[in-house]
């Protein structure tokens, strides 16, 4: 047992809490003084909810005494800052909503409040959860904890460098191009982005809607699950929920790799993949061949096609969703106004960042009248064919397992004046959003400079089962994912 | 105004209906006006942040009623679309719309000219959201927003290029609005903008293959605004191209106070919508079985009225028509025959005559709807009764028609106070003839001379006499047997 109970994984806490060895009130006072240690450096957090989060744990740890807690009661998570939170600031780390606080709570963090978790705070990200570095925050970078000079990955980089550094228990991320998925690969913890609809997209502040999607980062597969189990689940507030029944994700996750065919995609082991990656990921599929696991190559011969795809789709749903921010109703308005155009123009581009207005401008290009077949529904159809490819894939397999990123975490501005390098970060993990499949990231190794690799499994639709389980399997029989680094 | 008969005139128009459901669109919100600024409004129709959009069943429903009401085909698989612009009163900065894949396609209305009866095609139908108010009127320095009316559930009805005339567009309006009426999906009250059309005008010389080039008038709160504004346009396209120009495509605000048109925007400056499916609502999908569900529950529509009326009730194709043009009409008619009927004299011809002819005719001359009319129909449908059962003659029937309208009151008790009552009493009437015949023994001299014609005065001294009350029938009888 550690005597440090940040660094408890979320089974582990849930279990004390339960057994009130540890109380959820002392166990947030200890969070919030470790993030006001180490949060300086990292720049995890935007927003700390103090009041809220000990209120929270003060009412959990009587429901806890009560013996009427569940798994979630009493354990303090950090939530990325596009969930709407009733009452407490919700930026998505742009200037534009800096003082933007909802009158209303998103439905991923209603049914995790619901089930008794607390809230510590509001993590950092990519500005509207565009960027894949979290250096497009008008708050700042996020630093990875495993090494400072570096990024986290993004857009979710606070959640992961939040989870990294233990400065939660677990927290919550979105991904609508890999955006749980390539930060939890970059510092080195297991993020799940569920499939399309299986989670609520209510109160979760849009940038592409046809791909975004909540999920939990946290230290295991089993925390993931356990997780998941309170998000999943049909709402009538999003009419893209899927309404099909939640199963038992913890009762599953037990489900073991013997007998179960795992494809490993050529084109996701091709050049451009680093040799660290390429040799953790090797003996990543040897690992799951003990276990039981039946190794299957196979194509996916859409594979290349995932960049340009996602970079017309995405910023074209993110140009109209981004419309509402015109400084009328409510966030950042620009001073004097001369007129109604005045308005509209200046609030933008005084609010909006060069990331975020690269994108809008894109989208607004590829729907333009003359360009919209050529560009949006030529893109539309070779989506099509990319959930073909994963579709026929499996019928012959599973589960796929890829690298998650091609390389491990840049460093601070290597990227930042090459926005197609920065795109590319992202090649192993858009096509997953593309075809709207559950697929989940976990750390497999490290390279030479002690960085974290990420190893990816991708499952049907609906089958989260199938790819927790088969990580707890591999995290049962590894131990990269209890490593934590030196800070 | 006279219309250069070298041009043909072609007119389209676009209906945009509120829908009278309970809530708003995408939210809980009630669907109602009248409240003050803003308190009608949540976070999902004021398009705040992370909010999403949840469909209105019972719009579907009346959608799918009013395309089955005009004969349309429902699509068992329709779409949502963004058409992106920014305005302050639009608070997503786009419209959520359909585009692609309407709701309802291929309908069809009649409407009733002098001549003809003509089918207007409507090529489609879609579901769409309002947006709010902009108030500038009064404000200095700034404009106001009012979101309550963003999220009011729209029907567009986009008509084809059937209409030839401004008279032909106005009989479109009325009948498609004496349809949502019936179907109580719409108010139809063009004034308060429940009901709004714009009109698609251009004119070509008779026998061009082509259509001319059209221009979109806006801001018509009338039908009769309507009219003024497509006979106006057709009038200046003409001198236009007369004049040696060319009409050119764009968009023009009609003025009703002055009576004229502005442009207000030409095609360079029109927007790119950059329309895209809706990626918060999923494709619309309905089972056949569901649609025929609807057709069940939909009521007698004004075609079919108009129909039962002339076949059931003999009346004429015109009288069905007059009265079918609305709801309210149609109530009203058939309340009132109702108790004609009641009284054991039944005669819908009749009753048909005393809505269209004397009520119509006054409620027109005081500039009232027929809601507001102040005999109710079942005062009228009494007195048309009373005629029926002789006892008022239908010229003392006016006279208590004009008492009703101006004073308000029971017919019966009118009549009874008034004395009215007809006098079909022979024993009474004899003696009154008697009287006339001994005052004017020269007229009673010249009858039995062979002079017949006499006999209207006579009959016309009788009624005098009784102060119209005297049955003319029974007085010719009379009359004639004692000159015989």
């Amino acid at each position: 047992m550690f005597s440090d109970p940040t660094r408890l994984s979320l089974s582990q806490t849930a279990d004390q809490l339960k057994k009130r060895q540890l109380s959820s009130e002392k166990l947030v006072l200890a969070f919030l003084e470790r993030i006001e240690t180490i949060n300086p450096e990292i720049n995890a957090y935007i927003t700390l909810d103090r009041i809220g989060a000990i209120r929270g744990a003060q009412e959990a740890d009587k429901r806890l005494d009560a013996k009427q807690g569940g798994p979630l009661t009493g354990i303090p998570l950090a939530i990325k800052d596009l969930f709407c939170t009733q009452g407490v600031r919700t930026t998505c780390a742009s200037k534009i909503l800096n003082n933007f606080t909802p009158p209303y709570e998103s439905t991923v963090t209603t049914r995790l409040k619901a089930a008794g978790a607390v809230m510590l705070g509001k993590t950092n990200m990519d500005e509207f959860a565009m960027g894949s570095s979290n250096e497009t925050s008008f708050f700042g970078s996020v630093k990875n904890p495993w090494d400072k000079s570096r990024i986290p990955g993004g857009s979710s980089g606070g959640s992961a460098a939040a989870v990294a550094a233990n400065l939660c228990t677990a927290a919550l991320g979105t991904d609508t191009g890999g955006s749980i998925r390539q930060p939890a690969a970059l510092t080195g913890i297991t993020g799940l982005k569920p499939t399309y609809g299986r989670v609520s997209r209510f109160g979760m502040i849009a940038f592409a809607s046809s791909l975004d999607q909540a999920g939990p980062m946290t230290q295991s597969a089993e925390d993931a699950a356990l997780l998941l189990q309170t998000m999943a689940g049909h709402d009538p507030k999003d009419a893209t929920s899927i309404n099909a029944p939640v199963p038992d994700y913890v009762a599953e996750l037990n489900t073991g790799l013997k007998g179960r065919k795992v494809g490993i995609p050529a084109e996701y082991f091709s050049e451009g993949l680093s040799q660290s990656v390429r040799e953790a990921l090797e003996t990543a599929k040897k690992q799951f061949e003990a276990l039981g696991a039946e190794l299957v190559p196979l194509s996916l011969p859409t594979t290349k096609q995932a960049i340009p795809t996602y970079y017309i789709l995405a910023p074209a749903e993110a140009s109209s969703n981004l419309a509402r921010y015109d400084g009328v109703r409510f966030g950042y308005r620009c001073d004097n106004p001369q007129d109604l155009r005045d308005l509209f123009f200046r609030t933008r581009a005084e609010g909006f960042g060069s990331e975020v207005k690269r994108r809008i401008m894109l989208g607004t290009y590829v729907l333009s009248s003359g360009y919209y077949d050529a560009y949006y529904r030529k893109a539309q159809k070779v989506r099509r064919l990319i959930a073909n490819d994963f579709k026929a894939a499996f019928e012959k397999v599973d589960l796929l397992l890829a690298p998650t990123t091609p390389d491990t975490a840049f460093k601070l501005g290597e990227k930042t004046d090459d926005p197609v390098q920065m795109y590319l970060s992202d090649i192993f993990t858009i096509n997953v959003n593309l075809a709207g499949l559950p697929a989940l990231s976990i750390p497999c190794g490290f390279d030479n400079a002690n960085l974290p690799i990420g190893l990816q499994l991708i499952g049907r639709p609906l089958d989260e089962s199938g790819i927790l389980s088969a990580a707890h399997a591999y995290q049962q029989a590894t131990d990269w994912h209890t490593r934590n680094p030196a800070l | 105004m006279p219309i250069d008969p070298h041009y043909e005139t072609v007119i389209g128009l676009e209906v945009h209906a509120q829908l009278l459901t309970q809530s708003k669109i995408f939210c809980g919100c009630p669907n109602r006006f009248g409240a003050q600024a803003n308190t009608q409004i949540c976070p999902v129709c004021s398009g705040f942040p992370g909010v999403l959009p949840v469909m209105n069943r019972e719009m579907v429903t009346m959608a799918i009623k009013t395309g089955l009401a005009i004969n349309g085909t429902i699509r068992t698989y329709s779409e949502f679309s963004r058409k992106n612009y920014f305005y302050p009163d639009s608070p997503t900065g786009y419209q959520i719309s359909q585009y692609d894949l309407p709701i309802i396609e291929h309908g069809e209305l009649f409407i009733d000219l002098p001549q003809e009866r003509k089918r207007i095609g409507v090529t489609r139908i879609h579901m769409e959201v309002d947006a709010g108010k902009s108030l500038h009127e009064g404000i200095v320095g700034a404009s106001w927003v009012d979101l309550n009316r963003v999220g009011t559930p729209l029907l567009e009805i986009v008509s084809e290029p059937d209409m030839r005339s401004s008279e032909e567009a106005g009989a479109y309006l009325k009948k498609l609005r004496a349809i949502v009426r019936f179907l109580e999906v719409c108010d139809g009250n063009m004034e308060e903008g429940s009901f709004r059309c714009d009109a698609n005008v251009s004119v070509r010389r008779y026998g061009a293959p082509q259509f001319g080039t059209r221009a979109e008038l806006k801001n018509l709160n009338s039908i009769r605004n309507v009219m003024r504004a497509i006979d106006y346009e057709v009038d200046r396209q003409i001198d236009l191209i007369e004049g040696g120009g060319e009409v050119v495509q764009e968009t023009r605000l009609w003025d009703a106070n002055n009576n004229i048109s502005r442009s207000m925007r030409s095609k360079e400056d029109a927007h790119d919508y950059r329309y895209f499916p809706e990626p918060d609502l999923p494709p619309l999908t309905l089972e056949v079985a569901h649609i025929e569900q609807i057709r069940q529950t939909l009521p007698e529509l004004p075609d079919q009225m108009a129909a039962r009326f002339q076949k059931t009730l003999e009346l004429s194709e015109y009288d069905a028509g007059v009265l079918t043009a609305s709801r309210e009409m149609a109530g009203y008619y058939e309340e009132a025959n109702a108790i004609v009927t009641q009284a054991g004299k039944a005669s819908p011809k009749a009753t048909a005559n005393w809505v269209t002819v004397e009520l119509l005719g006054r409620l027109n001359k005081e500039g009232l709807s027929i809601e507001e009319s102040p005999v109710p129909a079942k005062s009228l449908g009494k007195l048309v009764a009373m005629i029926q059962t002789g006892e008022i003659s239908g010229k003392i029937a006016k006279q208590v028609f004009a008492t009703l309208f101006d004073e308000g009151g029971e017919p019966e008790k009118i009549v009874a106070d008034k004395g009215l009552k007809q006098l079909s009493d022979s024993g009474a009437i004899e003696a009154e003839v008697e009287k006339v015949l001994a005052a004017n023994p020269e007229q009673v001299e010249q009858y039995r001379g062979g002079k017949t014609k006499v006999l209207g005065f006579l009959v016309g001294q009788v009624m005098q006499a009784t102060r119209g009350k005297a049955n003319p029938a029974l007085v010719n009888t009379v009359l004639k047997q004692k000159l015989g």
